[in-house]
């Protein structure tokens, strides 16, 4: 066994200050910025933690690629969407008149929008990538209203922390930080390519977010509910993704 | 033997290199502890990594040039294997079970602890001498005729001389060091370029690629050479004696240690 040198303790004392004094920084920054995914239990934990964090803290306002027009895929491909339920087709066959979307949870006025309503506030455009979690994407041009224009509508609580966004279809529903709700390309979509979203591609609403994977871009959209905590939804994971086993945060 | 002193220092340096007495415990090892660790931690992840991405590629066998790829493009190219998405023209009459979940997790987790460690080895190996004794190629190779030997005695899988046994040939230093400071650069690259979050903070990263697609197909081909690398070190490990070599990156001895103490 080798004796401790005076030069060896100290910089081994000062290494370990600077180790202790790093968390403390880290438990601080975590807190403050919410660098913490609702799917950080469990053997990938760490590794979901780290990207979220790191993706918090180097990319919360970033903007997603946007592309020229003559890059729009055509035509765009359209995945396999569940079979469409009954409910769904009678609102297809009025042309979606008597669809809703509500919004309820912790905001100051509860409200329910029709389409109409929806287009009646400025439009936004977008062409951008859509990219699905197995590899292949395109590019489309996407028409919606910003989902932070129908928030500041509706009024969100200081203490929300979460949006959570359900389909019409059983079972089909995600969540997102208020950073990437509040993003301003994220789109609550009606047209795709100068026409309406084609129920394929998940019209008349589908929920845009350009910086993370097709799963999250959930099509059909019914439901928003505000929240603090995931706890009270599913397995308490944040989306039906997580718990069929998907991370929460995709933009990866 | 100038040769053997310069490189792998195999002997303490307060003990004589002519003392024969000198107990086999004071040798130096042959690996430092910190280059066990490190590479044993990044063979579990590069096991992990190859198996997961290998599953991801199930869900989409097809590759791309540019920005985007679909079902509905023509790819550069495809691999005819059948695929765990009933969408893709796999030419299989089934569809293999859903991995992703996982295998993304996996995948992740597994990048995350090997480009740490990858860093700390880095770094480390600019302030150990590590690069400058180990790995950069001794002046005395650094010529067609050396490099042309060491290929030829290489073709001929000519066993390593003892003195081999104590420091890299030319060859091996080429390769980690393409490994180190090429490859796994490049697949850490190719693959944050796949991230959309990532590259909407710098975007340059996947421009400069030509696009998201072509960075997939890249991220594909860098990892395929990280799979030849392996599979070509696994077998210079056996050829040049397969428990001896174990027992070095293990234990950092080796049982030549005594016979030169």
């Amino acid at each position: 066994m080798r004796k401790l040198s005076r030069r060896k303790l100290i910089t081994t004392g000062l290494a370990a200050t600077a180790g202790v004094a790093g968390l403390g920084v880290a438990a601080r920054l975590v807190q403050k910025y919410g660098l913490v995914p609702p799917d950080h239990g469990g053997i990938f934990g760490l590794g979901e933690t780290l990207t979220y964090a790191s993706q918090r803290l180097v990319t919360r306002h970033s903007l997603a690629r946007e592309f020229s027009s003559s890059q729009i895929s055509k035509p765009p491909f359209a995945n396999e969407i569940e079979p469409l339920t009954d409910q769904f087709k009678r609102l297809q066959a009025r042309g979606f008149a008597d669809w809703r979307l509500s919004v309820n949870g912790m905001v100051a006025q509860p409200a329910s929008f029709s389409l109409d309503q929806l287009k009646s506030y400025p439009s936004h455009t977008q062409i951008t990538m859509l990219q699905c979690e197995e590899g292949w994407s395109y590019i489309a041009e996407w028409v919606g209203v910003p989902l932070s224009r129908v928030l500041d509508v509706v009024g969100v609580l200081p203490q929300a922390r979460y949006v959570v966004y359900f389909s019409i279809e059983p079972d089909t529903w995600e969540s997102i930080d208020m950073t990437e709700a509040l993003h301003p390309q994220t789109f609550l979509t009606y047209g795709m390519n100068g026409d309406e979203l084609p129920v394929g591609h998940g019209g008349p609403l589908r929920l845009r977010l350009p910086r993370q994977l097709g799963y999250k871009n959930v099509k059909f959209i019914t439901h928003l509910t505000l929240t603090d905590s995931l706890k009270g939804f599913g397995k308490g994971l944040g989306s039906a993704s997580s718990d069929a086993g998907y991370a929460w945060y995709a933009g990866i | 033997m100038a040769e053997l002193e310069s490189v792998g220092a195999p002997l303490a340096t307060s003990v004589p290199a002519s003392d024969s007495s000198v107990p086999a415990t004071t040798v130096t090892p042959r690996h430092s502890l910190f280059v066990r660790v490190t590479h044993w931690i990044t063979t579990l992840c590069f096991f992990a990594l190859l198996v997961t991405g290998a599953e991801l590629v199930i869900s989409h066998p097809r590759f791309y040039w540019g920005e985007t790829g679909n079902d509905l493009t023509t790819p550069l190219f495809k691999l005819h294997i059948p695929s765990s998405r009933s969408l893709v023209p796999s030419g299989y009459g089934y569809v293999l079970p859903d991995q992703n979940g996982w295998s993304r997790y996996l995948h992740f987790q597994s990048a995350w602890i090997v480009v740490l460690t990858g860093l700390l080895y880095v770094i480390s190996i600019f302030f150990t001498g590590h690069l400058r004794k180990n790995l950069f190629p001794r002046k005395a190779d650094l010529s067609w005729r050396e490099f042309s030997s060491s290929i030829a005695d290489h073709l001929r899988f000519k066993r390593p001389s003892a003195a081999e046994a104590w420091s890299y040939n030319l060859l091996q230093r080429l390769t980690y060091l393409f490994v180190v400071l090429i490859l796994f650069p490049l697949v850490i690259w190719t693959g944050l370029a796949m991230s959309p979050a990532f590259v909407s903070a710098f975007p340059l990263t996947v421009t400069s690629l030509g696009g998201q697609q072509s960075a997939r197909t890249l991220h594909f081909f860098v990892s395929l050479a990280l799979l030849l690398f392996l599979l070509v070190h696994v077998l210079m490990v056996f050829l040049a004696g397969f428990k001896s070599r174990m027992r070095a990156m293990i234990t950092g001895h080796t049982a030549t240690n005594k016979e030169r103490t």
